[in-house]
């Protein structure tokens, strides 16, 4: 670490050192935080809400838990969530004029969590309005600005999250990963991006959008700081019924005595054994040659490591886009139905009867994706269509799931671009839906799968980022982050930073 | 071909109200995203079960029992209907029109 280093660009286990050295408090590191995101998000426009005097609170009282012996953890970390998480007493709005002065009665289950665990929350992050798209220029309140370029989009639809990590405006922040909202915004930006299992991390209060592959993930410097991330926020929550009790592992400890490591007694690469599988439909047509070129480098240093690549074929892969554009519109479509200008929430005041309450007030408060999405899923569920459209779907997500289980029971993780190409200039899809959705080809089959995959950074084409993604077996993150420890102890790419 | 008219139809159904400009850009755009999701079509599905979840749960139940929520969170939810509380009910506009 350079001795010039501010705080607010530590990672989570350099920060944790220092506090619990006593060299710096939570305060500080809030304040440089805070300070950072005074500095530069004019330009970056990560933050949908800044709350400087409670996040000083917290600090205080995690400096305070410090002081009585506590210690490690997260205590004291500064972190900003994804403006679809619930937070309580704070404004959620989910870039939506829907729920512009929403303020969240409760907070989300993870978020409590990570209350518990010391963490101290600094704001709100922007996102394509309820988590719809992978650009973020579909909030409406404006886009996110890549810090790499302000041109370009930070990716979506965790694109605040992402842009505020790249930015060192706080040390890790909170995403959510429908279809690649996590990871994506971390290959456009640069940073480390965990999409946990489906259930691995519980859904309560989120602002529900396609709730079979709605999860709670993180966004960080390194994959090790992931690790710290899940550990607090990963577990059964009796709120939502799709998290299994599954035991949580002490992912610090796996890392510390990883079996994928026998390699370095034995005089081999640090990983060797691990069998990576390389699914041949994944580096096809439409990838673009920095980021073949980029994953080409990869795949070397992964054999330097030790490990077996092996090519794979997941046939069905291309089916997943479609697929992901019935099952998604269709239970977005039911999950906004809630959005009826009654409960909380926009409602047109020139309303004359109950129907006009309902259609004027989501008319005027949905933005033009939302829009689209909830045409499509009523479409695809209306009478006549749901078998051709909305069943088939279905089974064709059977067939990309159990294809993969398979491949995971032969090989140990698989290696793929998290995109096909680095982050486009803001506005290049406005008129093309279809061409935007294609965009999520790489990261969509890990979600309609419901398995654990990480972006990690890998090279850079002409001054941006370019990432890579890990895809492991169901609720087996411990292996993914070995992997990407690894791997990251052998690049230096998680360490360049763009300048703001 | 989707039609303007179907359009219409699935957003009345939707509770949605449409611009005429709005139903004009949106035709086509989800015709051309349906017409591209017709390539599941050629996927043979016969004897394949439909994935409606992917955790291997299966019917979780637990106790029909009352929570007891806490009240400050349940007056800061109740707080934010739009047309105001009478008591603890959230006011809706008439339902039944009288003749």
């Amino acid at each position: 670490m350079g001795i010039d280093m501010k705080l607010n660009e530590l990672t989570i286990k350099q920060a944790i050192e220092k506090l619990d050295a006593g060299e710096i408090t939570a305060v500080d590191l809030a304040r440089a935080c805070l300070d950072r995101i005074k500095e530069v998000d004019d330009k970056i426009k990560a933050c949908l809400t800044v709350c400087e005097k409670e996040a000083i609170e917290e600090a205080k009282k995690a400096d305070e838990r410090r002081a009585k012996g506590e210690k490690g953890g997260l205590l004291g970390i500064p972190y900003i969530a994804k403006d679809i998480i619930m937070t309580k007493g704070v404004r959620t709005t989910a870039a939506s004029k829907i729920l512009e002065n929403y303020i969240a009665p409760y907070d989300a289950t993870i978020i409590k969590k990570l209350r518990e665990a010391g963490a101290v929350l600094l704001g709100k992050a922007n996102l394509d309005e309820f988590a719809h798209g992978g650009s973020t220029e579909n909030s409406a309140f404006g886009p996110t600005h890549n810090p790499w370029d302000q041109e370009l989009v930070p990716g979506g639809s965790s694109g605040g999250s992402g842009a505020a990590v790249a930015a060192e405006m706080c040390i890790f922040s909170l995403g959510t990963d429908t279809g690649g909202s996590v990871r994506c915004p971390a290959s456009f930006c640069g940073v480390v991006g965990l999409k946990p299992t489906y259930g691995r991390s519980s859904r309560f209060g989120l602002i529900s959008m396609t709730s079979s592959t709605d999860v709670p993930g993180a966004i960080t410097k390194t994959a090790e700081d992931a690790a710290l991330v899940l550990q607090a926020i990963a577990g059964h929550d009796k709120y939502d019924a799709s998290t299994p009790e599954e035991a949580v592992p002490d992912y610090g400890e796996e890392l510390k005595n990883s079996p994928l490591l026998r390699g370095v007694a034995e005089g081999r690469g640090v990983l060797a054994g691990l069998k990576i599988g390389l699914p041949i439909e994944y580096y096809g047509e439409g990838l673009s040659p920095a980021v073949r070129a980029a994953l080409e480098e990869a795949k070397k240093k992964f054999i330097e490591l030790g490990t077996e690549l092996k090519d794979i074929s997941l046939p069905h892969s291309k089916y997943a886009v479609p697929v992901y554009y019935i099952i998604t519109p269709s239970e977005i479509s039911s999950n906004l139905a809630r959005f009826d200008g009654i409960k909380y929430g926009f409602s047109e005041p020139e309303a004359q009867n109950l129907l006009e309450v309902y259609s004027k007030s989501r008319g005027k408060g949905f933005g033009r994706e939302a829009k689209r999405r909830i045409m499509l899923g009523t479409y695809a569920l209306s009478a006549g269509y749901r078998d051709a459209y909305y069943l088939q779907a279905q089974k064709v997500r059977t067939k990309i799931k159990d294809e993969m289980d398979a491949a995971l029971r032969e090989v140990d993780v698989i290696l793929t671009p998290t995109q096909p190409t680095v982050a486009y200039k803001i506005g290049s899809f406005t008129s093309d839906p279809l061409q935007m959705y294609l965009e999520d080809i790489f990261v969509i089959p890990a979600s309609l799968a419901g398995l654990p995959a990480m972006s990690l950074p890998c090279g850079f084409d002409a001054g941006l980022p370019i990432g890579l993604q890990l895809i492991g077996a169901r609720f087996d993150e411990s292996k993914l982050f070995q992997v990407g420890c690894q791997y990251q102890k052998a690049t230096d790419w998680h360490l360049k930073k763009p300048s703001l | 071909m989707l039609s303007k008219e179907e359009v219409k139809k699935v957003a009345a159904l939707a509770r949605l109200d449409l611009s005429e400009e709005e139903i004009d850009v949106l035709t086509p755009q989800l015709a051309n995203i349906l017409g591209f999701i017709d390539q599941l079509k050629e996927v043979d599905t016969t004897n394949t079960e439909p994935t409606a979840q992917v955790t291997g749960l299966s019917d979780v139940f637990r106790a029909d029992e009352l929570e007891n929520w806490d009240k400050s969170e349940v007056a800061a939810a109740l707080s934010q209907s739009p047309a105001g509380l009478e008591g603890n009910q959230i006011k809706v506009k008439k339902v039944l029109e009288q003749d």
